[in-house]
């Protein structure tokens, strides 16, 4: 602790004047000289770039080096059960550790979680339980002071919300209606404007905190109070952010004055909020064209060389592609294949029709290639009609090699959110510095259907969950009868629901604050409540079920519905048929309108996703039979995916479908997966580019939000489950996110090996 | 569109709303039903009888591949009619590409030519390119192979040349069947002499066993192999020694 006393004593803050800035850069503008606004920045010095990848740069030998250090590392930790040490004595913190390296004379861009590389880092203030079972679950255990400073005298997160938890919400939790709450981990989706401290140093940041906690000194409530303390807080970490970077031997407190620094400023802030948060999702945000400014000026007057330019871009992907945090493995059962979510977006449109593409942009998609494929960080690429063609094509192209990329339409999302928007974790969009979302995860759609048929009794354990509502007695389901019970039970849900994360952020921002990516936000950031669902396609089957064929409930001995005879053919969510697609659409809309009369939080905007990440699989285990057909236990489809084996007309279908998903009413984000062998994306290098570049060009101008694309052949990954040590970089994108396939758990393997594989595009 | 019958109707197997493989760019792809021949190799044996299709109007068939004329358009794809034998059905394969021109998109015609006799000069006049299977360049072979002649298949590949459409020549490399090199140069020289503007060597796959099983047919080629990669390059290379582009 006496390093953080240190950072916190230093009172010694060096303004920066205007000029003294300006001389620092360089650079065109005067709005972000005068106030804190990266955007402005970058609109007023940024290059655009409309030509191909050819100016790109092969790995230097120290890169190749570094590389294999690390790769060598992550084999350990695979072979030692996917963790390859964990500090037990330590809690992290900004500067709670000593500088560690990978190959200090190696590496360009420094700075690690704990001072050796993968050494997991000790988090206990979301919850010292699930610390604790992180940690014993790989064999450690965490040390005595420890344990007892955090039982005895630290409140945590997940103390506070299980002292508030209602009843309902206990049980609603227990029997998986609502699955993955954050309330034994951090919450994660926000996204610090990590740039902020390459463009401004940190002291002029501390300054601008200091102005604005002076400021909010005439009326005192309840509410300035928390935000006095919560910017007197941001300014410690700012604080210890600066000697953080000082054990390495950089002095951020001023502004970096050239690319190599822009980058490893910008890092040592995304360090320092990874120190402080073992988040759910730790996006990096937006910084490749904005760095790609500091890389221009110094090509340009020769101080750098493309080689060097990209050895840099390269060294800090290695760096993030190395985050990791300790989880439980209920978490993973959750979340499969450690992920972090370091999303980065690349591309994208500036609001006066300039492409955000840039030389560096280019660079990111490079390390694909260098240092080959990864499912960190999360690269996602905001399509936009108007991006230049060339960059299409090699975005299409590096699909097609890795599978490592996410595309989501910048055209939808650009009137929303600007230009300088960010996606937390998978599909969440908002606009970097300015916007922060309370992580909702979601709540099972599949399993409200089934408690409207069975008056809110649960269909596995008979308990009463839901409300006491009269069960369906008929023989045959009909459409508007269960419809209406479902409106009830979906109000319901959505009470509980909104119950549920009110406390648990309130619970957050009390006992695990995001001292340093909120410090690098504005002080008035709008905050969404970003609900979810899951088992979309299932709901809207079953409803297309009950309405287009008949659907006869079968009753156990405790009354209760758990199977279902369906007589009769029906149309399918994923064939692009209005009638069970319209269905789908009003579920979404239907709930998104329920969560919006629900009180938030810090007046949070309700919002949700379509999403499911890997918890797909969970949700399918905690869900009876449904009048879809779908026995009991098996796994729904990932995000707003058609259900596998369903969408039977092809893939322009079944894209068409999910295009139909209204964003208005899912603001958090719509996720869907395409998969697709080489062999069916066209018959030569070219057609196969071009094919894809069509595809997105036109899923996205329906109004499509989302689309992973993944392309290998089935029987890859078939190989890939028996013989691991061969596919050490095997990336596959799924709902939302990227993950080494051979992570997967046997069961989530075969998850995926069974959806839809488009053997035609 | 002028002339366009909008009530004729055609046997459907099913529709395939994304082909990368059948022409160029993104396909939507009509499986017709109905056909003459009976290839060994036949992948969609589902597809031989007519009225084992949906019996299908022209005019909801168009709608349905309205839907998709942004994909299609943007990549310079089109819609292929395959089947089954689509010259089967002339009269609705003749609407429906006459319906997908004033769409504006391009049509392919995957056909054995068996039936050339049948394509009108309206559905040629529609067709902007023709997906053209020879199946053997040796009559008894092709007897062999199909159950029928050669002789109509070189007809329409004759009439489709004087005309000038637009053809791609298929080309299943099946071993032990349609392997013979003699034949395979003959062919290529046959093709280069019509002006064909692409070979696609196939290379036969065992993918339509399973659903031989289902319908309860006997399937002779079941120890046959797929050619060798070597094989296929040098049947390519024949193809590329008469000036004919493959792929």
């Amino acid at each position: 602790m006496d390093r953080v006393a240190a950072a916190v004593a230093d009172k010694d803050v060096r303004y920066l004047s205007v000029n003294e800035n300006a001389e620092a850069g360089g650079f065109l503008g005067t709005v972000w000289k005068r106030e804190v606004n990266v955007r402005d920045f970058i609109q007023h010095n940024v290059t655009p770039y409309f030509d191909d990848e050819s100016f790109l740069a092969a790995p230097t030998e120290r890169t190749k080096q570094l590389w294999n250090f690390v790769l060598e590392l992550m084999n350990r930790e695979r072979v030692k059960g996917g963790t390859l040490d964990m500090d037990t004595e330590i809690v992290s913190t900004i500067v709670s550790h000593k500088p560690g390296y990978i190959s200090q004379e190696l590496e360009q861009i420094v700075g690690l979680q704990t001072e050796k590389p993968f050494k997991r880092a000790l988090m206990p203030f979301g919850g010292i339980r699930v610390a604790e079972n992180a940690v014993e679950a790989y064999g450690y255990r965490v040390s005595q002071p420890v344990h007892d400073f955090f039982t005895c005298y630290r409140k945590t997160h997940n103390d506070g919300v299980f002292d508030v938890y209602t009843d309902t919400v206990r049980k609603a939790r227990k029997v998986g209606i609502i699955t993955g709450l954050p309330d034994g981990y951090g919450r994660g989706r926000i996204i610090g404007d990590y740039r902020r401290v390459a463009l401004y140093g940190v002291d002029r940041l501390i300054a601008d905190r200091k102005d604005q906690f002076n400021q909010l000194d005439t009326v005192i409530t309840e509410e300035t109070i928390r935000l006095r303390e919560e910017l007197a807080e941001q300014i410690k970490a700012l604080k210890e952010l600066k000697a953080m970077a000082k054990s390495y031997g950089f002095d951020i407190a001023r502004p970096a004055l050239n690319a190599r620094e822009a980058v490893q400023w910008t890092y040592f802030a995304y360090l320092g909020a990874v120190k402080e948060q073992n988040g759910a999702a730790m996006s990096l945000g937006r910084v490749a064209s904005f760095l790609d400014v500091y890389f221009e000026r110094d090509l340009k007057t020769g101080v750098l060389s493309e080689p060097e330019a990209q050895e840099i871009v390269d060294h800090l992907v290695m760096k993030l592609r190395m985050v990791r945090f300790a989880r439980t493995p209920e978490y993973n059962e959750l979340f499969s294949g450690d992920p972090t979510w370091v999303t980065e977006v690349l591309g994208g449109m500036s609001m006066d029709g300039r492409p955000l593409v840039t030389r560096t942009t280019f660079r990111f998609l490079h390390t694909l290639s260098n240092l080959g494929p990864a499912p960190e960080p999360n690269l996602t690429v905001l399509w936009s009609e108007k991006l230049p063609v060339a960059f299409k094509r090699y975005c299409a192209q590096m699909s097609i090699e890795t599978s490592s990329i996410q595309y989501e339409n910048d055209d939808l999302m650009r009137p929303y959110w600007g230009d300088d928007y960010g996606i937390a974790c998978c599909v969440s969009a908002m606009r970097i510095g300015k916007q922060m979302q309370f992580f909702g995860a979601r709540a099972n759609l599949a399993k409200t259907l089934l408690y409207a048929i069975n008056g809110g009794r649960d269909e596995q354990t008979g308990e009463q969950i839901g409300p006491r509502f009269a069960p369906v007695t008929g023989d045959v389901l009909e459409y508007e009868d269960v419809l209406s019970r479902l409106d009830a039970m979906m109000d319901w849900l959505a009470g509980t629901y909104m119950d549920a994360l009110n406390i648990i952020h309130y619970m957050h921002d009390k006992y695990c604050y995001e001292r340093l990516e909120m410090a690098l936000h504005d002080r008035d950031t709008l905050r969404t409540m970003a609900c979810g669902i899951a088992g979309l396609s299932i709901a809207a089957d079953s409803l297309s079920a009950i309405k287009y064929a008949k659907v006869r409930p079968i009753r156990d001995e405790r009354g209760l519905v758990t199977k279902f005879e369906i007589e009769g053919e029906f149309p399918c969510y994923g064939n692009n048929d209005d009638r069970a697609d319209s269905i789908a659409v009003e579920l979404v809309e239907r709930f998104m309108r329920k969560l919006r009369t629900k009180r938030t939080y810090r007046n949070a905007v309700a919002t949700q996703s379509v999403l499911t990440i890997t918890s797909n699989v969970v949700y399918g285990k905690k869900t009876g039979d449904t009048p879809d057909g779908r026995k009991a236990g098996e796994p729904f489809a990932p995000g707003a995916n058609p259900m596998h084996g369903r969408d039977k007309k092809g893939a322009l279908a079944s894209l068409s479908s999910v295009a139909k998903l209204p964003y208005d009413s899912a603001q958090d984000g719509i996720s869907n997966t395409f998969s697709i062998v080489p062999s069916a994306l066209g018959k030569t290098r070219h057609g196969r580019k071009d094919n894809l570049v069509g595809l997105l060009d036109g899923y996205f101008s329906k109004a499509g939000f989302h689309l992973n694309v993944n392309v290998f052949d089935r029987e890859t990954l078939l190989d890939a489950m028996d013989h691991p040590e061969k596919y050490p970089q095997l990336t596959i994108r799924v709902s939302g996110y990227a993950v080494n396939f051979i992570k997967l758990t046997r069961e989530q393997q075969l998850d995926v090996i069974n959806r839809t594989f488009h053997d035609h595009v | 569109m002028r002339g366009m019958d909008v009530n004729v109707e055609g046997y459907v197997h099913s529709v395939e709303t994304g082909g990368a493989v059948d022409g160029p760019g993104l396909r939507f792809v009509v499986f017709l039903t109905g056909c003459a021949l009976r290839c060994l190799y036949c992948h969609n044996p589902d597809t031989w009888h007519m009225p084992d299709g949906k019996k299908t109007g022209v005019a909801s068939l168009l709608n349905e591949i309205a839907e998709y004329r942004d994909f299609l358009q943007r990549t310079g794809g089109g819609v292929t009619v395959t089947g089954g034998e689509p010259l089967a059905q002339p009269e609705f394969v003749t609407a429906l590409f006459q319906g997908c021109k004033a769409l504006g998109l391009h049509t392919a015609l995957d056909t054995s030519g068996f039936l050339g006799a049948n394509a009108t000069d309206a559905l040629l006049a529609a067709t902007d390119l023709v997906l053209l299977d020879i199946k053997s360049f040796g009559p008894e072979t092709y007897k062999r192979l199909t159950g029928g002649n050669l002789a109509p298949t070189l007809r329409f590949a004759e009439r489709l040349s004087a005309m000038g459409r637009p053809v791609w020549l298929r080309y299943v490399l099946v071993p032990g069947v349609t392997d013979d090199l003699k034949s395979i140069e003959a062919l290529a020289a046959y093709a280069s002499r019509l002006g064909m503007a692409k070979v696609e060597v196939l290379p036969f796959h065992k993918m339509g066993e399973s659903k031989w099983e289902a319908l309860d047919l006997p399937y002779t080629l079941k120890n046959t192999q797929p050619p060798s990669a070597a094989l296929v390059a040098k049947v390519k290379d024949i193809f590329v020694g008469h000036g004919l582009k493959t792929v």
